[in-house]
């Protein structure tokens, strides 16, 4: 430095500040760790963007029923599955719930599995809804909510299509009310079983 | 007619503001000045223009003017007009609208200063503050519109929103709005966003001053930081308000018992505080002694982007929480205006490193510039915790697929001892001299202090049984307390023993004369008297919850409360209100008669949880209503809580401005300034000297 | 027939002692009284609700759930058998405080390290600018730290001192 100013001569030294890290290494760490978090918000802002998954393979799981029962989606090659996920504690879910069983049973000879994936719930009040409900077909209770995150869902309830070669074919949001349900069942139940196995 | 008009004003505001930006950055890179006197004038048009619009939205909502989108959203029939008017800021589009007009009125202001000093800084100063204005009006023109209507496309189940007609739909003007979320309609919930948004645009004022100091390369000198001084106090006295407000709004409507709960949007508030908070001290030291430079840059940058980056993970729900918004399409826009800002900021402060250079030396490691350093690294740390808890959870969804939550008990944990460390520093930094102190003048001062302050928390003890850390915590509120008290004794002594002034004229002068000081003195006495209330809340909290029956009482530390009745009656507002009566006992005193109760809006299907509070100094008894079984004489839940010292943090909250107030108000520059200059090492002419007087 | 006599007096009397020491443990009410319910919903989070520790939340979800820890407080389950039961059913997201184990563990981890690392940089810096110390030179003693200030400036320092004073 050493400017003069009003003839005031300069004191101190004129080291350079050392600054907060050296800066040699700090510039590309700092970039690291900027770049780095810009790019964990991107994907952030994906995934919120993103709603229940809809399409592709259907992500495979064991579920074991309130009655011991167990299933496993891949084992369901050739039959089209609905998935249901609900909980005791969502008034929604009630309101299709009665839907869903007189929908079991008209179509459970036909090739159709339905699975219902119950969602942080309690057991007794599982089973008093299941009880109410006269549900006849598998639930579950989804331990660590590991099914409902592999399927992203949002809340519930949601409905996942299955069709016969294990692929999703769309998902409802929110409850379903005749003929919906049946609508998509006949829809699946339309296409040809192919050989190969995806 | 009016709709149109305020739209058609925030289109005319997003090109005056692009225009600004532009024309001042040709101008300044130029050294045009026809082009920046040009860009002065855009600049500071931008705000009457989007006056405008808040005018035309305002007016539609206090008519509403259901034809408007956001209106139909935010506003109902059954809404008080003062209730219209604040909705304003109650959705996205409104209050996007309402950030950039306060952003438009700040540069307005400060491209309205007279600027015979920092010349150089004029045009980067508006090209900065104009391109973020610029990103705002954008997004309300673009993005989030709030003169978008809704229409009925043939067929469709739902309804579009949209400016202008799409192909073949219909207007759609319902007949009666949604209404604002009840848990909004509580005073501290409608000054919230007002106080907490002046507080991060005000920013943006500072910020834009440091960058521009950083382009024309005058960051070595300390210009940029005394023209921003009171813009940096005010954006921050609003900053702290708004977080009080929104804790007052917590502790009062969401029936929690307490006011802080280190959700990531209250965290995402408390980030640009903390470096805020940070950037204003530091700023005193590189004004003082022109040190702390690039510490000084590194703190507003960051205070700034982590605004940015507080109202982005709010508004776009990238980490879930109590608060957010609605899902908008803001989030991609968002996300390229912040990593513009973030690397934008960071290249150039590392091109312009080598000016940064730090004049002054110390002779001893014990010395007031070390405290300031110590004050930085600890503020740092609160922040990296604070952020690190905020983010992690999102961190480890995306390394290892298992969603967990980071709550209060991390954050108190880690926080704790970093901000108990800072209260150690706020009472004993006064009393460290610049440069270098002796460590025994230091015991000799910092003594009388120690010992005052044990006797008092002490006393403290012998009333409430302790727990190890909150002997720590109540004796460094009392320690750092007595040390700003006793500045404040210091002070008035000193004038009475030399002019021969009674206690009070005393007071009065040392006050006055020195309001930038003792104005800061009170700002720390607030800080602790907000910081009483968190080690109450911390460490002396109580709570029970029991069933009772009509008759019946329930004991907590010294008090009962007796059930006396439970009814349920409409409300206004269209809600449903189911009330217990009870009433509350001390001693066989009777203290009051409280009334928790719950409120249930039929229409928005929200439950409200309304608590009785029996509020003194001491402590507040907090009564929630948590469950009933049939009105009448059915068995009724109450939850109580006794919240120690909770009341210091609202008295806290306006010490706070008070002090900010003291420290703004002008006419003490004359000594200020004076005293200023003559430790710093240049001497400015001999016109600004006379200028000062 | 004596032995049996005993037996009728020390087991109502022990009884009576047990009774008499359990209800000095609890707080007036039968065990699990709704504060031992809340002791441990405390230290939980509600899956459902974000952001919402499981004794404030008011869903019914999160009342099915403090059910649940009654009914197991009753069956005698310890606080850390709840706890992990309820992290098994609905995941790790459940607990309020971050477990410290796993990667989890780099959550607690890394504010101390920044810290630390802070504090090293602070006394780097705060060393930097100590001044070295005076090597003995020309200088004119002890007292000559600064040069000789000019006659115009001295007098344009005592007039700024006496607008002070």
């Amino acid at each position: 430095m050493g400017e003069s100013n009003d003839g005031i001569p300069s004191p101190a030294t004129d080291e350079p500040h050392p600054g907060p890290g050296r800066v040699g290494f700090g510039r590309p760490v700092a970039y690291g760790l900027v770049l780095g978090l810009l790019a964990m918000l991107a994907w952030g802002l994906v995934r919120a963007e993103s709603g229940p998954r809809g399409s592709g393979r259907a992500p495979d799981f064991t579920l074991t029923g309130f009655d011991g029962r167990m299933v496993t989606l891949s084992e369901l090659r050739g039959q089209v599955v609905v998935v249901n996920f609900w909980a005791s504690w969502c008034p929604p879910c009630r309101e299709e719930a009665a839907y869903l069983e007189r929908t079991w049973r008209a179509y459970e000879d036909r090739g159709v599995v339905f699975i219902g994936v119950d969602w942080v719930d309690t057991e007794k009040e599982a089973l008093a809804y299941i009880d109410e409900f006269d549900i006849t077909y598998i639930n579950g209770p989804d331990i660590g909510t590991r099914i409902a995150q592999a399927y992203r869902i949002r809340g519930v309830p949601e409905t996942f299509f299955v069709d016969k070669a294990g692929q999703l074919r769309g998902v409802y949001i929110g409850p379903l009310y005749p003929p919906e349900l049946d609508n998509r069942i006949e829809e699946l139940l339309a296409e040809p079983e192919t050989t190969t196995s995806s | 007619m009016l709709n149109d008009v305020g739209f058609l004003a925030l289109v005319i505001g997003f090109g005056l503001s692009v225009y600004a930006s532009a024309a001042a950055a040709w101008g300044g890179w130029k050294g045009r000045s026809t082009w920046v006197a040009s860009a002065r004038n855009a600049a500071c048009l931008v705000f009457p223009v989007l006056t405008v619009s808040v005018v035309a939205l305002v007016a539609a909502l206090l008519r509403l003017d259901f034809r408007l989108a956001y209106v139909a959203d935010v506003s109902s029939q059954a809404m008080s007009p003062f209730l219209r008017v604040t909705a304003l800021w109650g959705g996205q589009q409104g209050s996007i609208l309402f950030w950039a007009w306060l952003m438009a009125g700040f540069v307005c202001a400060a491209v309205l200063r007279p600027w015979r000093d920092n010349r150089e800084l004029l045009p980067w100063v508006i090209a900065v503050a104009m391109l973020t204005t610029a990103f705002f009006v954008g997004l309300s023109v673009f993005i989030t519109n709030p003169f978008e209507r809704y229409w009925l496309l043939p067929g469709a189940q739902d309804l579009t929103r949209a400016l202008f007609a799409p192909r073949g739909a219909m207007p759609y003007v319902p007949s009666e709005g949604d209404g604002l979320n009840p848990l909004l309609r509580h005073f501290g919930m409608i000054a919230h966003p007002p106080t907490t948004y002046l507080g991060f645009t005000g920013f943006v004022i500072p910020f834009a001053f440091a960058i521009a100091a950083l382009i024309a390369r005058k960051g070595q000198e300390d210009g940029w930081i005394r023209a921003t001084r009171r813009w940096t106090l005010v954006a921050w006295m609003f900053l702290s308000v708004g977080l009080i407000l929104g804790g007052r709004w917590a502790y009062d409507v969401l029936g929690w018992g307490g006011f802080w709960g280190w959700d990531p949007v209250e965290n995402a508030m408390l980030m640009p505080w903390l470096t805020g908070t940070a950037f204003l001290h530091s700023v005193m030291i590189t004004e003082k002694r022109g040190m702390l430079k690039v510490w000084g840059m590194i703190l507003i940058i960051l205070t700034y982007s982590l605004s940015l980056f507080g109202t982005f993970i709010t508004r776009t729900g990238v980490i879930g929480s109590v608060h957010a918004f609605a899902k908008s399409a803001l989030g991609p826009a968002f996300f390229v205006f912040i990593g513009l800002t973030f690397l934008g900021s960071m290249s150039l402060l590392f091109r312009r490193l080598p000016d940064l250079r730090t004049e002054h030396e110390l002779e001893g490691l014990l010395s007031r510039e070390t405290a300031f350093l110590l004050q930085n690294l600890l503020f740092l740390a609160i922040t990296f915790a604070v952020f690190w808890g905020t983010v992690f959870p999102m961190i480890s969804e995306l390394v290892t697929g298992t969603k967990i939550t980071v709550g209060p008990p991390y954050f108190k944990q880690v926080t704790g001892p970093f901000f108990f460390a800072l209260l150690v520093l706020m009472g004993l930094a006064p009393l460290l001299a610049w440069r270098r102190h002796g460590l025994r003048s230091l015991a000799r001062t910092a003594a009388p202090l120690l010992v005052a302050s044990l006797v008092l928390t002490a006393g403290w003890a012998y009333v409430h049984r302790l727990h190890p850390a909150a002997w720590a915590g109540l004796w460094l509120v009392s320690f750092a307390s007595v040390a700003v008290l006793a500045e404040f004794g210091k002070g008035v002594q000193a004038r009475m023993e030399t002019r021969r002034e009674t206690p009070a004229l005393a007071f009065v002068r040392l006050v006055g004369r020195n309001r930038r000081r003792y104005g800061g003195y009170l700002v720390h006495l607030g800080v602790l008297m907000i910081a009483l209330a968190f080690v109450g809340d911390a460490y002396f909290k109580q709570e029970t919850q029991d069933t009772l029956r009509v008759g019946e009482q329930l004991a907590i530390g010294g008090y009962r409360l007796v059930f006396e009745d439970l009814r349920a009656y409409p409300g206004t507002d269209g809600r449903e209100i189911v009330e217990a009566q009870a009433s509350l006992y001390r001693g066989g005193k009777f203290l009051a008669a409280l009334a928790p109760r719950r409120d249930y809006f039929v229409v928005q299907e929200q439950p409200v949880t309304v608590p009785a509070v029996y509020a003194t100094l001491a402590e507040d008894v907090y009564v929630l209503l948590v469950g009933w079984e049939g009105t009448g004489y059915g068995s009724t839940t109450f939850k109580v809580y006794l919240n120690p010292f909770i009341n210091w943090a609202w008295l806290g909250g306006g010490a706070i401005v008070l002090g900010v107030l003291l420290s703004v108000f002008p006419g003490s520059r004359a000594y200020a300034e004076a005293s200023y200059r003559l430790r710093s090492r240049r001497l400015e002419g001999a016109e600004t000297a006379g200028e000062s007087t | 027939m004596r032995r049996l006599a005993w037996l009728w007096i020390l087991l109502p009397l022990g009884l009576a002692a047990v009774a008499a020491v359990s209800a000095e443990a609890q707080e007036g009410g039968e065990f699990p009284t709704d504060n031992d319910v809340n002791a441990v919903a405390r230290k939980l989070y509600c899956p459902v609700c974000p952001n919402t520790p499981l004794d404030v939340c008011a869903t019914k979800a999160c009342q099915d759930w403090r059910a649940q820890i009654r009914d197991e407080l009753a069956a005698g389950w310890s606080e850390e058998e709840i706890l992990d039961y309820f992290v098994a059913q609905y995941g790790e997201r459940v607990l309020a405080e971050p477990q410290r184990r796993g990667f989890t563990s780099l959550v607690w981890i890394l504010p101390v390290i920044a810290a630390a690392a802070g504090l090293a940089g602070v006394v780097a810096v705060v060393r930097g600018w100590k001044a070295p110390p005076k090597r003995a030179g020309p200088a004119s003693g002890a007292t000559a730290t600064y040069p000789e200030v000019a006659p115009d400036v001295l007098a344009r320092i005592e007039k700024e001192l006496e607008k002070i004073a």
